[in-house]
């Protein structure tokens, strides 16, 4: 099991490696599984709930795996006053979920950013880490269903 | 490549004297590129470049290269700093200026070199030249100092910025870097660099502006075997960037910062608290220190000085509320980023328990320039209480936008009209918001305060960590600050009732007083006013009571837009208008009969089929069931939809 090598590289066992235990696991699984969270616990000698209650605490971390086309949307200050509301809405929208969910067919997330720094090119979108600068609502539709067809599932 | 090292360590970091015999410098010349056989090209490829689309220009001028010019080396620099210029190129050609080109798209890369390899040089995308004495002039061409973006700026934190390669050790040492930090540890006890950075006047730029030497001495002075330094580079607040843009112009003078300050206090550790998502400016840090590390500058008994130090990288998990010092700890420490009361302050049981100094990154990003050049030096730029420089974040509604650097005393117009140009598309100025999230908004009116933390005080508004947000008529005030407040009540920790609660709670009014009234009855209208009443108590009662800046701060943007555009919330509570038509909610649409030409393209589209009438003849809207959101609007091809 890839966590358990995870572990194997923080000997001794501290309590002040876990979230970088965390964040190493979701780096290479892409999210931090049940199993991975319960190994974790064993091997620091902390319960389960306790490792729940730091991961939900920052954003970072996420329990399901992200979607096939991941989407970032930039929330700053100068992509709100560009309109990025209106994007966010849109995706919404369109896919229906929540920002840090997944949907049922596991092929699309999204989660908002504070301030990616292409201020002057807003709002501004990451798509699979790929930039694209000055979104407008009317192009998202054609813009999802072109991801999705892309990625081989209409 | 061994040989430069071994040159650099023993003629450049451990000569003796400041000044360099004249062979070296001969030699530093050629490893700085100002003495070139063949051009070279710098292209900036910060965020904001990448962004912009810098690699692909990067790609298409390397198979330029490929194809006529194989001698001409390309260059991967930081950002200069107007981020609307980007991707932005240098080219120097041997014996000549630097010549300056903005928005360098990878198509006009081609016609670019053609036209400057041939002495022609195309005017449309021209910046200007740049040089030192003893390079040939372009006539004809302006000089970028004079540019209003660069003219109105002192850059010396950022003087490296986009010069030169990051990722090259060897070049940061050719421009003088890492010998102050030599300096330091061969000449200096800890005592006196603290005492030498107190003299200087340099105060925290992450806000507060609390003296650094002062912090410093405090660590410095608590009885500890082990000291920690953390350099907080986690710059939350939405809309700054500035130590992004350091980090991938410059790292390697925040390694040096960092050093120094670090032998200051007497810590052998060194934390770098890093921003989620910035991994590029994380890469480049990370390959900084490496490289420091390979030239013996850190490590264990550095220069046989006794002094060890290992700087690590933490990427911190995504709290806003981490940029407080005490809840940072915790978040280092592997706990939930809390912040605890203060005291004990971190000085004396911070990071494990251990004395613990939190400097910000471009506080940092001064220390080597004072150790260099002395504190008098230092004084000597900006105000008596406020020496140096700051550097913010422009966004917004300018006509430019991007990093800039700017002595302390310039005011706020100056930035505003010369530096970033004024407000684009004819629009009029409204605001300057400072701090982000928990910052002020300064009117038209106040806009000569300078740039002082003690000026700006006495003003009843803080400098904030760097952000400076241009604010034009077409923005909604109560919008924006319900923008704020719903970002802080994300943000809240929840450790603390009145920031957990008041920020729910202020969030929940101002939606009120934005959306549109089920009905205008009784009960809701009295329940918006009961909470418009209810707003300013809440905001006092937070800003007394709350555990940390975070919650104590969150008023602050509502509080002083109320101050200044209170006649703006007044309409959006007594008459339900919105004068920037932001607020969708307080819209009204109505159709103009003269242009409508029936085509039904609106009421296809209605969400809730409030849009009637008959094809070919004029439409009309039933406000009673519109729910303003405004796509008929943008759905109308004729303009014949009208917001009232």
């Amino acid at each position: 099991m890839e966590t358990e090598k995870i572990l194997e590289k923080f000997r001794p066992a501290r309590r002040e490696d876990l979230i970088r235990i965390l964040q190493h696991i979701q780096e290479s699984e892409g999210y931090l599984s049940e199993d991975a969270i319960v190994q974790t616990g064993r091997y620091l000698g902390l319960s389960t709930t306790k490792i729940f209650g730091l991961a939900t605490f920052y954003d970072e971390f996420r329990f399901f795996p992200a979607g096939k086309i991941h989407i970032r949307i930039c929330n700053g200050t100068s992509c709100y006053l560009n309109g990025s509301s209106g994007i966010i809405s849109k995706i919404r929208e369109i896919t229906g979920i929540e920002p840090g969910q997944t949907t049922r067919d596991g092929l699309l997330s999204y989660e908002l950013v504070s301030c990616m720094g292409g201020c002057s090119n807003g709002p501004l979108i990451t798509v699979n880490g790929e930039y694209m600068t000055h979104i407008r609502q009317e192009q998202l539709p054609d813009l999802v269903s072109r991801l999705k067809y892309l990625t081989g599932n209409d | 490549m061994e040989d430069l090292k071994s040159f650099l360590k023993s003629k450049v970091l451990l000569h003796e004297s400041d000044t360099l015999h004249p062979d070296v410098e001969k030699e530093l010349q050629l490893v700085r590129r100002e003495k070139i056989s063949s051009p070279v090209i710098n292209i900036s490829s910060g965020t904001s470049s990448i962004i912009a689309g810098s690699q692909k220009t990067y790609k298409a001028l390397l198979s330029y290269i490929d194809d006529h010019d194989p001698d001409t080396l390309a260059v991967n620099t930081g950002c200069y700093g107007p981020a609307g210029y980007e991707p932005m190129i240098c080219i120097q050609l041997p014996g000549k200026n630097r010549l300056f080109f903005r928005n360098i798209t990878e198509e006009k890369i081609e016609p670019l070199l053609n036209g400057v390899f041939h002495n022609d040089i195309p005017d449309e995308d021209l910046v200007g030249q740049s040089g030192s004495k003893g390079f040939g002039l372009w006539p004809g061409i302006p000089f970028i100092e004079e540019h209003p973006w660069f003219a109105g700026q002192k850059r010396t934190v950022l003087g490296n910025c986009g010069c030169y390669d990051p990722e090259s050790i060897e070049e940061y040492i050719a421009r003088g870097g890492y010998r102050a930090y030599v300096k330091t540890i061969r000449n200096y006890t800890f005592e006196e660099v603290c005492d030498i950075v107190d003299r200087s006047g340099l105060r925290g730029r992450s806000g507060g502006g609390y003296p650094t030497g002062l912090k410093w001495k405090h660590a410095l002075n608590t009885a500890s075997n082990t000291r920690y330094l953390i350099c907080n580079a986690r710059e939350s607040d939405p809309g700054a960037f500035t130590d992004r843009t350091i980090l991938e112009g410059d790292p390697h003078k925040l390694v040096e910062g960092i050093a120094i300050a670090s032998y200051a206090i007497g810590a052998s550790n060194a934390f770098v608290f890093m921003r989620r998502g910035s991994d590029h400016a994380g890469a480049r840090l990370q390959k900084a220190i490496d490289q420091a590390r390979d030239y013996g500058l850190l490590g264990h008994n550095i220069f046989s000085g006794g002094f060890n130090l290992d700087i690590t990288i933490r990427k911190e998990p995504g709290a806003f509320v981490c940029g407080e010092e005490t809840a940072l700890i915790a978040s280092l420490e592997g706990r939930r980023g809390m912040p605890q009361t203060k005291p004990p302050y971190p000085t004396s049981y911070g990071l494990f328990g251990k004395p613990t100094v939190i400097n910000n990154v471009e506080t940092l990003m001064n220390v080597p320039l004072i150790m260099q050049n002395g504190p008098e030096w230092f004084r000597s730029t900006g105000t008596e209480t406020s020496p140096g420089t700051k550097i913010f974040a422009l966004a917004g509604k300018g006509r430019m936008s991007g990093v800039v650097e700017v002595e302390m005393g310039t005011s706020l117009k100056t930035i505003v009209e010369d530096i970033a140009d004024g407000i684009r598309d004819g629009r009029e100025f409204k605001a300057v918001q400072l701090g982000g999230a928990s910052g002020y908004f300064i009117k038209e009116q106040d806009l000569d305060i300078p740039v002082d933390f003690d000026a700006m005080k006495e003003k009843g508004i803080g400098m904030g960590a760097g952000g400076f947000v241009i604010i034009d008529e077409s923005t909604c005030m109560v919008d924006l600050v319900r923008y704020y407040m719903e970002f802080i009540r994300n943000e809240s920790c929840g450790k603390c009732i009145p920031c957990r609660e008041g920020t729910g709670r202020m969030l929940e009014i101002l939606d009120n007083v934005i959306r549109k009234p089920v009905s205008e009855d009784a009960g809701t209208t009295l329940e918006r006013f009961k909470g418009v009443m209810q707003l300013e108590t809440i905001a006092s009662v937070m800003k007394d009571t709350s555990l940390c800046g975070l919650g104590q701060t969150a008023p602050n943007p509502f509080l002083s837009a109320l101050t200044h555009f209170r006649e703006e919330f007044e309409e959006h509570i007594f008459e339900r208008v919105c004068r920037a038509n932001v607020c969708r909610g307080l819209r009204t649409f109505i159709i103009d009969v003269d242009k409508c030409t029936g085509c039904t393209a609106c009421a296809a589209k209605c969400p809730v089929n409030a849009i009637y009438g008959t094809r070919l003849q004029p439409f009309f809207i039933v406000e009673e069931k519109c729910i303003g959101c405004g796509i008929c609007f943008d759905v109308c091809k004729f303009s014949a939809i009208m917001i009232k």
